[in-house]
């Protein structure tokens, strides 16, 4: 997992660093199955490994020439970020460690009825207005995503550059709707 | 006393300024002018209204002429000490608003031929508003600081209309050097407010003229260089007044002032402006006569006789015939200030100070008279220079005529209206001390003759070689000519010691024979005098002015008082203090000032290097800060 | 809970995921580049969420309420940038930062 996420952002390849990338979400999810969250795990590849993944690769399609060798930052720049990076790792790690955490102990599963129970709920504990906000926020990303797709401005190749537009725009839209009915499955 | 006429009369000529001021350009000149009359003419008869109430029917009581104030807390500093708005009635007020109105509408009258035609016309009746709106405000004052307030709003007036031909060099100079004069006086004028302030703990009139009062009763308290305080005081308030009423030394504004209009010179440097002075003095009369013996006084009697003296010497050699009329006014100036400086307080004693207020109605009259008649003759020739002028008599009729009765009257022939108060302020003189009625009677007779040298040059003589035909002015300019004309002939006849008078009871004035006689008998020899030298074309004026060489030389150039303050003021102060005070400017605040600014130039362009619109960039510094901080809470507070 | 795993070495893992993302965000050039970083900033966060969740209060379901919004609030944004992105890209042509670096037009 580190060694895919160091990958992801130090390859020169744009492709390459995507598919990087979801080896990390994917290990994430294998996480999330081994700590016995299956749904979280479902929703991790289906959103993340599926949806943000695709659209991430669609885009760099679109943009880049496959071959493209990305510029990276200047050498002292990369030195002082790597080791700022690593004092502040160190410092977590630290932190983490002089930490006493009292683990629980006890191994529990939760279905996922009990997520969409605790979601919907009003009374104490329960989630229903950040779930409501949560939708509101969906919706308001979908629509501004579409607007500044489509864009108004000087576009610079304007007819071909137009259809590529809205073939990104359907894909955003698409996975923008996903992502939304998703939440819904799991309220209703 | 009704106050919403009294508010009025000041409030329509303000109203009228805003609306002229502030639609100069869209309203017609025609309009203008009858807007400028129209209101003023209201205003004045609602002063005389008001004047006839006061003095004759609900003005005294058991025989005392009351005062009536109206007025509202302004700025409270302490329980007694404040500056209040408001009105004050008394004799002399009400005559000043008498005078003020009746010169004012003249003169506005008198500016719609004047002025014809003139680009500025509208701007110019917008000022002449203003001007009468503020000389009404410091007329009806309540106290110091209410009277300083209009004084200096009348001060801004009279530099805009001295420098209303804005595009003269010389008339802006004379402006800017009025302005700067009057403004040093008043400076200390301020100075002597706040002493008064601060040691009376009051600024109302009428709490420091009365007897019983803190000023009078408690100007023994405070002594600085062998005076009182409050003397001191008084002295700087007089130096206001002197250099408003341009005494000798600060007189040196009031010739240039002639740059301006001619109505406004009649208006402002002849009749109503020039006499706040006086006003000032007369005001503050109880005061200055009482407070250490009149110490005060003893000084107004002798810088009044100087300037008189002194500023009649001038008028005879000059040949612009407006500075002639100003340097008379100078000396008449003069003359009032002497006759309240030799006044006593109460019942017959007080003659002086009647006399001054008398001379002071009179003189307004008259010497407005004048103004405006060398405003017809110069609109007539085109000329300022006596020596291009002559023998206007044949085409100037009404000019001519109502210049004569001015002329006799401030020579002092009876009966018009100068001489009476002439005769008073001599006979207060006698009464007081005989070197100032020395000063009084030769001032007196150089007067007659200045006035007639003036007189017969302009309408006597040989007719000089003039461009067009001189022409008698239009009616707007003569009928003003008549109605001062017979204002002079008649004014004189007013009973004014029962009127005004310092202890406000009044009483019977008399002529003393011989000494009128004298005064007379001065004024017409000088009036003969002027006769046998400027009737006819001959050359005993100048061999006459041969015989005082030097003198003559001196006199002609204003004693080289001018040179003097622009000695002092260009080698003597620009180069001592103001040059170092520059140089520190430049060098040291300047140089810090710009200074500060290049640094927070460069400053600034570094930042800018900061805000580079990369998030990146900010993203770096920020988790840099993030992990510092981190470091420094974790590890250096923890422990 | 991971048999044999304890608290400590995920949070070891996620610290290291949530670094490398930031030093990917700040050397990166690319716009792409910068949004695959904020994904492993997010991700190394989700996973906190949950692990701490799991391993301290397993009784509870905050911490995995939150990572399911996380990752709703993750994809919007995800679909917002890259909307953004491909504006730029018809715009100027390129989505290399520097090119993005004056504000406004």
């Amino acid at each position: 997992m580190v060694t895919s996420a160091i990958a992801a952002v130090s390859s020169r390849k744009m492709l390459r660093s995507v598919v990087y990338l979801l080896f990390v979400l994917i290990g994430a999810a294998g996480l999330y199955f081994q700590m016995d969250y299956n749904f979280l795990a479902a929703i991790q590849l289906t959103v993340y490994a599926g949806g943000v993944i695709v659209l991430i690769i669609f885009s760099v399609l679109l943009i880049h020439h496959i071959e493209m060798e990305l510029e990276m930052a200047k050498r002292s720049r990369q030195a002082i970020s790597a080791l700022l990076c690593m004092l502040g790792l160190s410092i977590f790690l630290a932190t983490i460690y002089a930490h006493p955490f009292e683990t629980a102990g006890i191994t529990s599963t939760t279905t996922t009825a009990e997520i969409g129970r605790a979601l919907l709920s009003t009374e104490k504990g329960g989630f229903i207005l950040p779930f409501e906000v949560i939708s509101v926020l969906l919706l308001s990303a979908m629509i501004g995503a579409i607007v500044i797709a489509k864009g108004g401005g000087k576009i610079k190749q304007p007819i071909e550059e137009k259809t590529d537009a809205e073939r990104i725009l359907e894909e955003i839209t698409e996975e923008v709707t996903k992502a939304k009915k998703q939440e819904e499955e799991i309220g209703v | 006393m009704n106050l919403i006429n009294l508010l009025l009369i000041p409030a329509i000529p303000l109203a009228v300024f805003l609306v002229l001021g502030i639609f100069s350009h869209k309203i017609k000149p025609a309009v203008s002018g009858l807007t400028g009359v129209a209101g003023l003419a209201i205003s004045t008869l609602l002063s005389y209204y008001t004047a006839w109430q006061y003095f004759f029917v609900n003005g005294k009581t058991d025989g005392v002429y009351q005062t009536f104030v109206e007025k509202t807390v302004w700025i409270k500093f302490t329980d007694t000490l404040h500056i209040d708005m408001g009105v004050l009635v008394d004799p002399i007020s009400v005559m000043m608003l008498v005078v003020v109105s009746t010169v004012s509408l003249m003169v506005h009258i008198y500016s719609r031929g004047y002025m014809k035609g003139d680009d500025g016309y509208t701007r110019f009746f917008a000022y002449l508003s203003l001007f009468t709106f503020s000389m009404y405000g410091l007329v009806l004052a309540t106290n110091l600081f209410q009277i300083y307030i209009f004084w200096e709003l009348v001060g801004v007036s009279s530099f805009l209309l001295i420098g209303y031909y804005y595009t003269k060099t010389s008339a802006i100079a004379a402006a800017k050097k009025a302005f700067i004069v009057t403004r040093f006086a008043d400076f200390g004028f301020l100075i002597g407010i706040f002493i008064i302030g601060f040691y009376t703990n009051t600024f109302d009139f009428q709490l420091l003229n009365d007897p019983e009062g803190p000023a009078i009763l408690t100007w023994a308290s405070t002594s600085f260089m062998g005076l009182s305080l409050i003397t001191w005081a008084l002295i700087l308030i007089f130096m206001g007044g002197a250099g408003k009423s341009a005494m000798f030394p600060l007189h040196i504004w009031l010739p240039d002032a002639m740059e301006g209009p001619t109505p406004v010179s009649a208006l402002i440097h002849a009749a109503t402006m020039v006499v706040a002075g006086v006003y000032l003095v007369a005001r503050l009369f109880p005061m200055f006569y009482m407070v250490e013996e009149g110490f005060a006084l003893q000084i107004v009697t002798y810088v009044g006789a100087f300037s008189a003296l002194f500023a009649a010497i001038i008028a005879i050699t000059q040949t612009d015939i407006k500075r002639i009329l100003a340097f008379s006014t100078m000396s008449q100036l003069g003359y009032m200030m002497m006759a309240l400086g030799v006044s006593g307080f109460d019942g017959h004693k007080g003659v002086g100070y009647m006399a001054s207020m008398f001379h002071l109605f009179t003189h307004a009259m008259f010497k407005a008279l004048l103004f405006l008649g060398a405003g017809s003759v110069i609109h007539a020739v085109h000329s300022n220079l006596l020596q291009e002028m002559g023998g206007l008599r044949k085409y100037m009729p009404v000019t001519n005529i109502s210049f004569l009765i001015a002329a006799l009257a401030i020579a002092g022939v009876p009966p018009l209206a100068g001489f009476w108060s002439k005769d008073e302020i001599l006979m207060a003189a006698y009464s007081n001390s005989q070197f100032i009625y020395g000063v009084g009677i030769f001032v007196a007779g150089l007067t007659a003759f200045y006035m007639f040298r003036l007189y017969f040059g302009i309408f006597w003589g040989k007719d000089r070689q003039y461009k067009h035909r001189p022409h008698e002015s239009p009616a707007s300019m003569t009928i003003p000519l008549i109605v001062l004309a017979v204002l002079t002939l008649t004014a004189g006849f007013i009973p004014f010691s029962e009127l005004v008078s310092a202890d406000k009871i009044g009483f019977e004035a008399h002529i003393n024979l011989p000494l009128a006689a004298i005064a007379v008998g001065v004024g017409a020899l000088g009036i003969l005098l002027a006769w046998l030298f400027y009737k006819k074309e001959n050359d005993l004026a100048s061999r006459f002015a041969n015989a005082f060489g030097s003198f003559y030389k001196w006199s002609s150039n204003k004693f080289y008082f001018d040179e003097i303050y622009l000695f002092v003021a260009r080698k003597v102060f620009f180069k001592n203090v103001a040059a170092p005070i520059a140089k520190f400017d430049k060098k040291i605040v300047d140089g810090t000032m710009e200074g500060i600014g290049n640094q927070t130039a460069v400053i600034s362009r570094k930042i800018k290097d900061l805000q580079s619109g990369r998030v990146q960039d900010y993203a770096f510094g920020f988790i840099g800060g993030v992990v510092i901080l981190a470091l420094i809470f974790i590890y250096a507070f923890t422990n | 809970m991971i048999p044999g795993v304890s608290i400590n070495e995920i949070l070891t893992l996620t610290s290291i995921l949530f670094f490398v993302g930031i030093y990917g965000f700040i050397t990166r050039k690319n716009l792409i580049s910068i949004l695959i970083s904020v994904e492993l900033i997010l991700n190394s966060s989700v996973i906190n969420f949950v692990v701490i969740n799991k391993y301290l209060y397993p009784e509870l379901l905050q911490g995995m309420v939150y990572s399911i919004f996380i990752i709703a609030v993750a994809a919007a944004e995800t679909a917002l940038a890259v909307a953004i992105i491909i504006n730029i890209y018809r715009r100027k042509g390129s989505v290399e930062v520097s090119e993005t670096e004056t504000m406004k037009h």
